[in-house]
C-alpha cells in the first residue's frame, strides 16, 4: 500500500512516454524508409540544434562573467530576468522576435533606413535565433553557478601571485561546466516544434517534430508520422542519456546574488551585461507595446481559447504535482529514471502514440484537451521532480527522526510535517508547470479543432492568417497568463511560510 | 529497567559493544567525540538495529520495535520543534499524533508548558521564541509523552553554560522527579558531576556499565582520565 502512488505514478508515466512510443512504433513502416525531405528534417534538426547551443553558450561565457565579477543596481533584475525565458510562452516569444527582427521589425527599419537590404528572420537564421533568445539565458545562469562556485579564497589567493585567473581558475571551472551546458541546450533545442512551425518550414527549415505535425496533421500517413516519432526519440533519448552523464549542474539552483571582490575587470563586461539586456527585453517590450492596443480586438473566440488554456493548465499542474509528490516520496534510483524519461520524451511522439491509441475508440478532437493535460503534465514533471525532490530529502534529513519518535506515520506525517514544509517547492514547482502548460504550443496543435483551441492555438492562428494585431493582444494575454499564473502560484506557496 | 544484553552495534568500519543495565534516574553518557555516545542513544531509540545482542524493556524485547512504538522519547540536538506548528501544537504531538486534540487533552498541555515555564505561549511559532524557550518548550513535550525513557542527545548543547544549566536543573526535577530513567549525552563532564546519579563512559568502542557519579570521578579509570586529561 504504501508504495501505490509511486507505483500509479510510473505507470502513468512509463505508458504516455514509452508505451506511446511503443504503439507509434507498431505502426512505423520501416520499410518505406526515409524520404529525402525526412533525411533532410533529420539533419537540419541536429545541426540547428547544435548551432544554437553553441552560439548560447560562447555569448553566453561573457556575458556569466561580467555577471560574476560586478556589483551594479538592477543585477538582481537582470538574473531575474535571465529566469524568464523558462516560464515565457514560446509563440509570445517569437512575436516579439518578429517585432524586433521581422519584415515590419525595429532591425529592417533600421536597415532601410540606412539604405540597406532588409533581412528575412524566417528560415534557420530564424530558428537559431530564436533558440538562442530562450537559451542564452539559461546558458549565463548555468555557467554563473560554476563562476559563483569558485571560492572567494582562490581569487584572492591569484590576486596575490599576481597569477592569471583566467588560466588558473576560470578555464578549469568552464572546462567542467560548458560541455553540460552545451548538451542541455542541444537536448532543448532538439524537441523544438513551435520555433520551428513559426519560424521555420519549408523543405531547408523544418525540425524532426514539425515533420511528425506534417505528416499527422495534413497527409495522415501514420506510418510516416510513427518513423519519425521512434527517430526522434532515438535522438532524445540519446543526447538525454550523454546529458544525463555529464551534467552536474542546474539552472534552478539559488546563490546566483553572490558577487566575489576581483581585481581583474574588463569594460566590455558593461558591454556584454547591456547587449544582452536589450537582446532580451527589447523583444518583450515590443511584446506589450503592440499588443495593448490589439487587446480591444479581442473577440469572444480568444477569450474563451483563454479559458480553455487555463484550465488545461490547472488540471496538468495538479497532475503533474501530484506525480511528483509521489515519486519524491518515494525516492530511490527508479524513480529517478522515471522522472528523467520525458525529457527524452518529445510531445509529439507522445501526442501521435496516443493518437494512435485513441483514433479507434473515440474521435481525437474531443479529447484534445485531456490528452494536452496528460502530455504537458508529464513533460513538466522533471523540472516538478527537480524542485521537490530535494526538498523531500532536507525535510527527512532535518525531521525524520523526530516525526519517527513520536510515531508520525504516513497520512498523518504528510499531513502533520511534510505538505507544511515542502509548500514553498510546491508553489515554486506550480508554478513552473502552470506557466509551461498556458504556454505550450504542442500537442495541442495535433489534435484540436477551433472547438478546443488553446490560446496559443488561437494566436498561431491569428499569426498565419496575418491579423498581426489581434495577434499582438493576444500575445500580450498570453504573457500576462503565464507570468500571472507563476507568480500567483509562487506567492501562495510563500505566504505565511515560517521558515 | 533498561537492559542491552550483548548489543553490538555497527556503523561502517565502526563497532560499539554495550553489556549493560541503566536504572532510573538521570544518567550521563559521556566519553571523547566520535566515540559512539550518540551511536548508543541511536539504538535505544530505534534508529540503528544492533547486529547482535538484545535491547529490553523491564523484560520486553524492543530490540527490533519501531521508534515510534517503543517506550523512548529523544530530544536532539536541533531540530525538536516543526518549526510550522504552534508550540501548543508541537507538545501536543505527544499525546495525539494526529493533532487532534481533546480539550483535556489542550488542558493538559496547558498545564505541561505552565510547568516548564512557558505559560501562556501556546500560540506562538517556535521563531518567536529563545533558543532556551525552545528547549523547553521540547521538554514539555518529553513531560507529557507517555514513555518512561527520555533520550537527549546533546540537546542543550547549543545553550550557554547557565541556561544549560538551567534545562538540566528542569529535567532533573520534572522528568527525575517522575521516576523515569533519563539519558544524556554530554561532552561537558561538569554538568555530569552536577546532575547525574549515575555515568555511563563510552570510550574505545565500549559503553561501560554504569557507575555512581561520586564513585567514578573520584577514581576515573584509564579511559576517563585520558579522555579527561591533566
Amino acid at each position: 500500500m504504501r508504495g501505490l502512488p509511486a507505483w500509479l505514478a510510473t505507470t502513468l508515466v512509463l505508458l504516455l512516454t514509452l508505451g506511446t512510443l511503443a504503439a507509434v512504433a507498431l505502426r512505423a513502416e520501416v520499410g518505406h524508409g526515409l524520404s529525402a525531405g525526412d533525411w533532410a528534417a533529420i539533419r537540419f534538426t541536429l545541426g540547428q540544434a547544435a548551432v544554437s547551443a553553441l552560439v548560447s553558450v560562447a555569448l553566453a561565457v561573457p556575458v556569466a562573467r561580467a555577471l560574476a565579477r560586478r556589483r551594479f543596481r538592477g543585477r538582481g533584475v537582470l538574473v531575474m530576468l535571465l529566469g524568464a525565458p523558462f516560464i515565457l510562452p514560446v509563440i509570445v516569444a517569437v512575436l516579439g522576435l518578429l517585432a524586433v527582427f521581422g519584415r515590419g521589425g525595429l532591425l529592417n527599419a533600421g536597415l532601410e533606413a540606412a539604405g540597406l537590404a532588409p533581412v528575412s528572420i524566417y528560415g534557420a537564421g530564424g530558428v537559431v535565433l530564436a533558440h538562442v533568445f530562450f537559451n542564452l539565458p539559461l546558458a549565463v545562469r548555468l555557467i554563473l553557478q560554476g563562476w559563483v562556485q569558485i571560492p572567494a579564497e582562490r581569487f584572492q589567493l591569484a590576486a596575490q601571485l599576481n597569477a592569471s585567473v583566467w588560466r588558473l581558475l576560470e578555464a578549469p571551472m568552464l572546462a567542467r561546466a560548458l560541455p553540460g551546458a552545451t548538451l542541455v541546450i542541444f537536448l532543448i533545442c532538439l524537441t523544438s516544434f513551435a520555433v520551428a512551425l513559426t519560424l521555420g518550414g519549408g523543405p531547408r527549415a523544418t525540425t524532426v517534430e514539425l515533420a511528425i505535425w506534417q505528416a499527422v496533421r495534413f497527409d495522415f500517413d501514420l506510418g510516416r508520422a510513427a518513423l519519425l516519432s521512434c527517430i526522434q526519440f532515438a535522438l532524445c533519448a540519446t543526447a538525454a542519456a550523454v546529458a544525463w552523464r555529464v551534467t552536474p549542474v542546474d539552472g534552478f539552483g539559488g546563490g546566483l546574488d553572490r558577487v566575489v571582490a576581483r581585481w581583474d575587470q574588463s569594460l566590455w563586461d558593461w558591454l556584454w551585461l547591456a547587449a544582452v539586456t536589450v537582446f532580451l527585453a527589447l523583444p518583450l517590450a515590443m511584446v506589450i507595446w503592440r499588443g495593448v492596443p490589439g487587446l480591444g480586438d479581442l473577440g469572444p473566440g480568444i477569450w474563451a481559447a483563454a479559458g480553455r488554456s487555463v484550465a488545461v493548465a490547472a488540471g496538468s499542474t495538479a497532475l503533474s504535482l501530484l506525480l511528483g509528490l509521489a515519486l519524491a516520496l518515494r525516492g530511490g534510483f527508479v524513480t529517478s529514471i522515471v522522472g528523467v524519461l520525458p525529457l527524452a520524451a518529445s510531445a509529439l511522439v507522445m501526442g501521435t502514440g496516443l493518437f494512435l491509441l485513441l483514433f479507434p475508440f473515440a474521435n481525437p478532437a474531443t479529447l484534445a484537451l485531456p490528452v494536452t493535460l496528460c502530455v504537458n503534465a508529464v513533460m513538466a514533471l522533471p523540472f516538478v521532480l527537480r524542485v521537490l525532490a530535494p526538498a523531500v530529502k532536507d525535510i527527512r534529513a532535518n525531521y525524520g527522526r523526530l516525526a519517527e519518535t513520536l510515531g508520525l506515520r504516513s497520512v498523518d506525517l504528510l499531513r502533520i510535517v511534510i505538505m507544511p514544509r515542502l509548500r514553498r517547492p510546491l508553489g515554486f514547482a506550480a508554478g513552473l508547470t502552470a506557466a509551461l502548460s498556458i504556454g505550450d504550443l504542442g500537442v495541442i496543435a495535433l489534435f484540436a479543432t477551433d472547438a478546443q483551441e488553446t490560446l496559443p492555438l488561437a494566436m498561431y492562428r491569428l499569426m498565419g492568417a496575418y491579423r498581426m494585431d489581434a495577434a499582438a493582444g493576444a500575445a500580450l494575454l498570453l504573457l500576462a497568463l503565464a507570468l500571472g499564473a507563476f507568480w500567483v502560484c509562487d506567492r501562495g506557496g510563500r505566504m505565511h511560510v515560517d521558515a | 529497567m533498561l537492559t542491552l544484553d550483548g548489543v553490538t552495534l555497527a556503523q561502517g568500519d565502526f563497532r560499539l559493544t554495550a553489556d549493560l543495565r541503566i536504572p532510573p534516574g538521570l544518567t550521563a553518557v559521556i566519553g571523547p567525540s566520535g566515540g559512539g555516545k550518540s551511536t548508543l542513544l541511536a539504538a535505544v531509540a530505534g534508529f540503528l538495529t544492533p547486529r547482535a545482542g538484545r535491547i529490553r524493556w523491564d523484560g520486553d524485547d524492543i530490540t527490533v520495535r519501531q521508534p515510534g512504538d517503543r517506550p523512548v522519547t529523544m530530544l536532539f540536538q536541533d531540530n525538536n520543534l516543526f518549526p510550522h506548528l504552534t508550540i501548543a501544537q508541537n507538545v501536543g504531538l505527544a499525546l495525539a499524533p494526529r493533532l487532534r486534540l481533546t480539550v483535556a487533552q489542550q488542558e493538559q498541555v496547558a498545564v505541561a508548558l505552565a510547568a516548564v515555564g512557558l505559560e501562556g505561549m501556546g500560540d506562538r511559532k517556535p521563531r518567536a521564541l529563545s533558543g532556551g524557550q525552545q528547549g523547553r518548550a521540547a521538554l514539555a513535550r518529553a513531560l507529557l509523552a507517555d514513555r518512561p525513557v527520555v533520550l537527549l542527545d546533546e540537546a542543550f548543547a547549543a545553550l550557554g553554560p547557565s541556561l544549560r544549566h538551567e534545562m538540566l536543573t528542569l529535567v532533573r526535577d520534572r522528568l527525575v522527579g517522575q521516576g523515569r530513567t533519563v539519558i544524556v549525552v554530554t561532552h561537558d563532564p561538569q554538568d555530569a558531576r552536577d546532575f547525574a546519579d549515575q555515568v555511563v563512559l563510552v570510550a574505545d568502542g565500549v559503553a561501560h556499565p554504569p557507575r555512581d557519579t561520586a564513585v567514578i570521578f573520584e577514581d576515573p579509570p584509564q579511559a576517563l582520565r585520558d579522555y579527561l586529561g591533566g
